[in-house]
């Protein structure tokens, strides 16, 4: 296994201004796996507030992207920050502290706990009460905001019952549930859609558009519907490149991305 | 293995009803049986077999409070337990006057705790690094290296001969090494130990626990340290190994390297698997079970012929039975035996799945 080694700060252009103004900047982020680059030299900078969808084949380096973003992974090359910050070499937790948050591809829930229980220790997570010996009262703040997550994704009739038996659906609410604990200013949706029902979609629609204007985030949606629904934006993957960027109505109509992400080749869904 | 295991089921994180509601019938019963025991037990049974039964049962609980929730097996469990014991005999008073310093006992039990805690956060950061076999490993390492420094080193260890005449102080005037007391004492520090436990495992702290061990990335994109959840495990267990080995000093008034081997730290683990290391209760199980194959070995093995000190080949058919036919130990077993007789009862009264 190869070592990520980060390249220094000087390599990395434009790197020397301290707050750029935006929530998320990327910088020439490469992620080598062996000899195979899965992102290579993607720079992409996000406003506070933004909701940007990422579209791409599988296999286009969406998810690893996210990876790095997350810091689950360190790129090879290449230069994070979030709100000016540089958190390139922070571990995951610190990341989650200073306001970013994400879901999974697939869900990855604690299944053999209740919904409520899923989400008070997501809440537990972003709060100095990780360590807390001291069992919650039902007057906790933590429980309280537990509770009005729970709401807010609709599973409130569901909260007592163990995740594992939750429909598919309902898990995916619950994963965006726990990317929304505390208080995010960014998240990282990665495919909340897949694989739900079209009410269900509707659903999850309706909660994304109805986030509070400060928290940007970007999703990664291979249901155009949905992407162009909720983002203002979107970024085009191909080949762990960046291959166009642009707002949602200009590469809706964009030949170019008709011929290669709308056309012959979308065997998703 | 899921949090399921573990966590009872509650409608949330907070259950409303009274404690005292909360405590299912079998264990108000198994309380009381326990509480007058003495009126039918004698000394014999209540110091050597409960006594015992109880400070293994703690010592075991570390580790199932550790391996059960955190996911990590550590043999490090008695080396911690025999730390927190040796240093009782090593501040306080003991027969070895020229090593002990004799000093009072509100003293020397903090800072056994204490030193034991930070004995084992130190050896919990080098073996929280490491998965599976790999802690094994290097917590079997640790204890092997503490087992032959004590024995070697005669500073501050007393060497070989360890130390003897290792006596609990008399608080309240009560001979706290009595029959009767130790057995009251001992009770009722297992009975804390085994309620913190239980308390814990719902409290923030128990349950991102087990999240770590069923998920430590996911954790990690909640906001969770992993490493430092689990380092903290290692510090919080080491308070349950201390109470057991400090206990174990004063029931044996001695403390020497052989109480901390390399045989004693693989039956501290030969008790929690045997009772179960899923549930709190299970190392207690396990440890009763293992006092009584050791006490009664005599007996049974002179019975068919054999000599006596071969009571660990019991031992090792029955750890090897367990471990081949019920995994989860005893409570497994009996968890599997409550599901046939509920299925029974079911499919006699037609009812439903």
């Amino acid at each position: 296994m190869n070592a990520p080694v980060v390249s220094s700060r000087m390599n990395v252009p434009g790197a020397g201004n301290a707050s750029s103004g935006n929530a998320l900047e990327l910088r020439g982020i490469t992620k080598m796996f062996g000899a195979l680059a899965a992102i290579s030299d993607v720079t992409l900078s996000v406003k506070p507030g933004e909701r940007r969808a990422v579209l791409g084949s599988n296999g286009a380096g969406k998810t690893t992207l996210f990876n790095c973003i997350t810091g689950d992974f360190l790129p090879t090359a290449g230069l994070v920050r979030f709100f000016g910050e540089d958190v390139t070499v922070f571990p995951p937790h610190e990341r989650i502290r200073r306001g970013l948050r994400r879901t999974y591809q697939i869900s990855s829930l604690f299944t053999g706990l209740s919904v409520m229980d899923n989400v008070y220790l997501a809440c537990c997570g972003v709060s100095r009460n990780r360590f807390s010996l001291v069992r919650p009262r039902p007057d906790d703040a933590l429980v309280q905001a537990a509770e009005i997550l729970v709401e807010a994704v609709h599973l409130t009739a569901d909260k007592d019952r163990l995740v594992g038996e939750l429909a598919y659906g309902q898990q995916r609410q619950l994963e965006v549930a726990l990317a929304l604990s505390g208080a995010p200013r960014f998240v990282l949706f990665d495919e909340p859609a897949a694989g739900l029902s079209p009410t269900e979609r509707a659903e999850l629609v309706t909660i994304l558009t109805s986030l509070p204007a400060h928290i940007g985030f970007i999703i990664i949606e291979h249901d155009m519907d949905v992407a162009l629904r909720v983002a203002d934006s979107v970024t085009m993957m191909h080949n762990g490149r960046i291959f166009k960027e642009g707002r949602s109505d200009e590469i809706e109509s964009d030949p170019e991305v008709q011929e290669l992400y709308l056309g012959g080749g979308h065997a998703h869904h | 293995m899921s949090v399921a295991d573990q966590a009872p089921r509650f409608a949330s994180p907070v259950d409303q009803r009274m404690w005292s509601e909360r405590i299912p019938a079998p264990w108000w019963i198994l309380g009381l049986i326990l509480l007058l025991l003495p009126i039918v037990a004698n000394n014999f049974w209540l110091f050597q077999i409960m006594g015992w039964t109880f400070i293994l049962g703690m010592i075991g609980l570390s580790l199932m409070f550790l391996a059960g929730y955190g996911g990590m097996v550590s043999l490090l469990q008695m080396s911690i337990a025999g730390l927190a014991g040796y240093m009782v005999a090593i501040l306080g008073p003991s027969g070895a006057a020229n090593v002990s310093l004799g000093l009072s006992w509100w003293i020397v039990l903090p800072a056994a705790f204490l030193i034991a805690a930070l004995f084992a956060t130190m050896c919990g950061a080098l073996a929280v690094r490491t998965d599976g076999i790999y802690t094994i490993m290097i917590t079997l390492a640790i204890a092997a290296a503490f087992f032959y420094f004590t024995r070697q080193n005669y500073s501050i260890f007393n060497g070989y001969s360890g130390f003897n005449l290792v006596l609990p102080p008399k608080l309240f005037g009560v001979n706290w090494r009595d029959p009767l007391p130790f057995y009251y004492l001992s009770l009722a520090c297992a009975a804390l130990c085994y309620g913190a436990v239980v308390y814990l495992a719902r409290s923030p702290f128990g349950l991102a626990l087990q999240g770590v061990r069923d998920n430590p990335r996911r954790m990690a994109a909640l906001g969770f340290n992993v490493t430092a959840h689990r380092v903290a495990a290692y510090a919080l267990a080491s308070v349950f190994a201390s109470t057991g080995g400090i206990l174990l000093v004063w029931q044996n008034a001695q403390i020497a390297p052989g109480t901390i081997g390399i045989s004693s730290a693989i039956d501290v683990l030969v008790v929690a698997v045997v009772g179960g290391m899923r549930r709190p209760l299970g190392p207690f199980i396990g440890a009763f079970i293992y006092v009584l194959l050791q006490v009664f070995s005599t007996d049974i093995l002179g019975f068919f012929g054999f000599s006596a000190d071969r009571f660990k080949l019991i031992i090792g058919i029955g750890f090897l039975a367990i471990v081949l036919f019920s995994p989860d130990g005893v409570l497994g077993l009996w968890d599997r035996w409550r599901a046939r007789m509920a299925a029974r009862k079911a499919a006699t009264t037609g009812g439903g799945a």
